[in-house]
């Protein structure tokens, strides 16, 4: 393949990890012949008869089913077909999936796909980012890669934790996010990366708002400044170290998220900074969130809900100049 | 659709018997160890609930008998006779409830929540209805892995009827055409709330027609009904006939749980057919029948109170969960585990 997208990772890695493991199968709406809503399993139940599923519009059901299935062994991946869906399923996942292991020490190693955040034009109930309420639960590891070769390596990953994962793939990056190749070797869940080297402010984020973060990055460095990129990876574990390194370098932190205000990922990792790296701060560090507000369908109202390329570079000067 | 069974029936004389004692010897077992509990929480040597399947043991000790060691059991909170016939062990009811650190949840998790999945004993959480779905997740893994024969029980009250984990769990079941056995107790009540408050259709087991699977109705005081209709659902999974659901009716004699006094019980539904002990109705069979006699059930009695005495002065003996041992993490991965050197 000369282009890859994240998608194609996406469905590469669950094509990969059929191929290597007997004990894989997937089970979604939507997923069999017609590829699923997105078409991450696009010719799968073709490739692998009989393990890529169609299930009912019950996403209770659909994750106690893996849960089951993972007791006996076998290692489901699941998909949501919206991540907003997935609070039908909530109980099945929060409840069930993640205090088997602590109850009864079996192993529950199901991966949730929840195709996730906003994409302009779906509304409210289809561009949720709810990785914070997951994160907040004991015995669950969220994910949240923002490039395709993290797309498909912590994909593959995930398959292979013997815990539950939510995988949080972020629908605008589907098919406007491009590799030549899949990736050979990938840094290992749990550990951020640098996506991009500086010395004047440290702005950690993830999933889609790293990419709107290094376009920021680009404005801001015609002006002058270095900004220090942080991709989390993976929101729970929360790679601290990384973090707290970057600010010793910096001094100044911003933290992006594309998720609601209240709590979550980015006070998480504030709390973490002030505590571990208070005197390393210069200045009051800083955070960008989504509006408290559900996701608005208009693209105009769309745009200022969530944190965009302007936001971003706007906030980081805020923060520079003082 | 009630199937009036007061005699056996469809078996000689000697395998029926064999069953009645089998199960009784169980129920009767249940109701000692259940009331064991009882007299223990009374006495406040058990932290939090206990729950008695006082009423319900005809039922549940015909599912345990009817099971092989290979199927998959997910039992609820009155289902103490199902899980000994079963297989589950005294000792692991008791150390669950004492909270033993030897118990199979190791105080994590205490009283009816509590099993060993890869013996097929799904440790049951609290969100009702919640375990149709992991049931049929065991069934469809079984299938996947191309086992065949492997029967799966989930058990739920009348309340849990009312919830969406039932409807996607047994419609995922039927669509999937697995060999599924959901058992309703129909007790009255689910805790306070009368089932005038909880359903409008006349018969729970109405319900199978919609799902398009098999019904059964049973009269949950009868053993010999129990046993019968039990056999019969669980060897229609097992043949391929897909879910069946099974609906019982009798009452709950006792609170939901033993801080609850039941006052709000109806005195109709008590006096009624209803209302009788299944217990007592089996023990009558038994002596009516000349299966046994009462010297020999007083015996067995004995025996068990015997039993149930040495597992609990053996447990209270056990070690209680040490917070300064215990591995405060949710997660098996250790290099995912926050806050340990990678």
């Amino acid at each position: 393949m000369s282009s890859l997208t994240y998608l194609d990772a996406i469905r590469e890695a669950q094509a990969h990890a059929l191929r290597d493991d007997p004990r894989v199968f997937i089970y979604g709406q939507d997923v069999g012949n017609f590829g699923g809503a997105f078409k991450a399993t696009k010719n799968l139940a073709k490739e692998f008869p009989g393990r890529v599923i169609d299930a009912p519009i019950s996403e209770d059901a659909i994750v106690g089913l893996a849960v089951g299935a993972a007791i006996e062994g076998l290692r489901p991946i699941v998909e949501m077909q919206f991540a907003d869906f997935s609070a039908v399923g909530f109980n099945q996942i929060v409840n069930q999936a993640a205090t088997l292991f602590w109850r009864t020490n079996i192993p529950c190693p199901i991966t949730v796909r929840l195709p996730f955040g906003g994409t302009s034009g779906a509304g409210p109930f289809h561009s949720q980012t709810p990785e914070t309420i997951y994160a907040h639960y004991p015995g669950i590891i969220v994910l949240t890669p923002a490039t395709v070769e993290d797309a498909y390596s912590m994909l593959l990953e995930a398959v292979a934790i013997d815990d539950p994962v939510i995988f949080c793939e972020h629908k605008l990056l589907y098919r406007h996010l491009k590799a030549e190749k899949l990736p050979t070797e990938a840094l290992p869940i749990g550990k951020a990366r640098i996506a991009r080297e500086g010395r004047d402010l440290t702005v950690v984020a993830y999933s889609a708002m790293v990419q709107d973060a290094l376009e920021a990055a680009k404005e801001l460095a015609a002006e002058g400044w270095e900004i220090e990129i942080v991709d989390l990876r993976s929101v729970k574990p929360l790679d601290t170290d990384t973090v707290v390194a970057s600010v010793a370098r910096t001094g100044k932190l911003l933290c992006v998220g594309e998720a609601w205000p209240w709590g979550g990922v980015t006070a998480e990792v504030m709390a973490r900074v002030m505590s571990e790296g208070f005197g390393l701060l210069d200045a009051p560090p800083q955070r960008l969130n989504a509006k408290d507000t559900p996701v608005p369908f208009h693209p105009n109202l769309w745009a200022a809900h969530r944190p965009t390329v302007r936001a971003i570079a706007a906030a980081a000067r805020k923060i520079l100049r003082q | 659709m009630l199937q009036v069974v007061t005699e056996p029936r469809d078996e000689s004389a000697e395998i029926a018997r064999e069953a009645h004692l089998a199960a009784f010897r169980y129920m009767m077992r249940a109701r000692l160890l259940d009331e064991k509990m009882a007299a223990l929480y009374r006495a406040g040597k058990i932290h939090g609930g206990v729950f008695l399947g006082r009423g319900q043991e005809a039922l549940s000790a015909a599912i345990g008998l009817s099971l092989n060691k290979n199927d998959v059991f997910a039992p609820l909170i009155r289902d103490t006779a199902g899980r000994l016939a079963f297989g589950e062990p005294v000792i692991d009811a008791v150390r669950t409830y004492m909270g033993s650190a030897l118990g199979p949840m190791r105080g994590r998790d205490g009283n009816v929540h509590r099993g060993n999945p890869r013996q097929g004993q799904l440790p049951m959480i609290s969100h009702l209805g919640a375990m149709i779905s992991v049931v049929n997740g065991v069934l469809f893994a079984r299938r996947l892995k191309k086992i065949s024969g492997t029967v799966g029980v989930a058990c739920l009250g009348d309340g849990a009827t009312s919830t969406g984990a039932f409807h996607e769990g047994l419609n995922q079941a039927a669509v999937e055409k697995l060999p599924l056995v959901l058992v309703v107790a129909n007790n009255q009540y689910a805790y306070s709330t009368p089932t005038s408050r909880q359903f409008a259709c006349d018969d729970l087991a109405d319900k199978a027609v919609g799902y398009g699977v098999d019904a059964h109705s049973v009269d949950g005081t009868d053993l010999t009904a129990c046993l019968h209709t039990i056999r019969q659902a669980v060897a229609q999974a097992r043949a391929g006939h897909g879910p069946q659901l099974v609906v019982a009716q009798l009452l709950r004699l006792c609170g939901h749980g033993e801080h609850d006094d039941a006052g709000y019980i109806d005195a109709k539904l008590k006096n009624s057919t209803l209302g009788r002990d299944c217990l007592k109705v089996a023990r009558e069979l038994l002596l009516r029948q000349k299966w046994a006699d009462a010297s020999q059930l007083d015996a067995w009695r004995d025996e068990i109170v015997h039993e149930i005495e040495e597992v609990v002065a053996q447990v209270q003996r056990e070690p209680a969960p040490d917070p300064f041992a215990e591995k405060w993490t949710a997660l098996s991965t250790e290099h995912l585990i926050e806050g340990q050197e990678k």
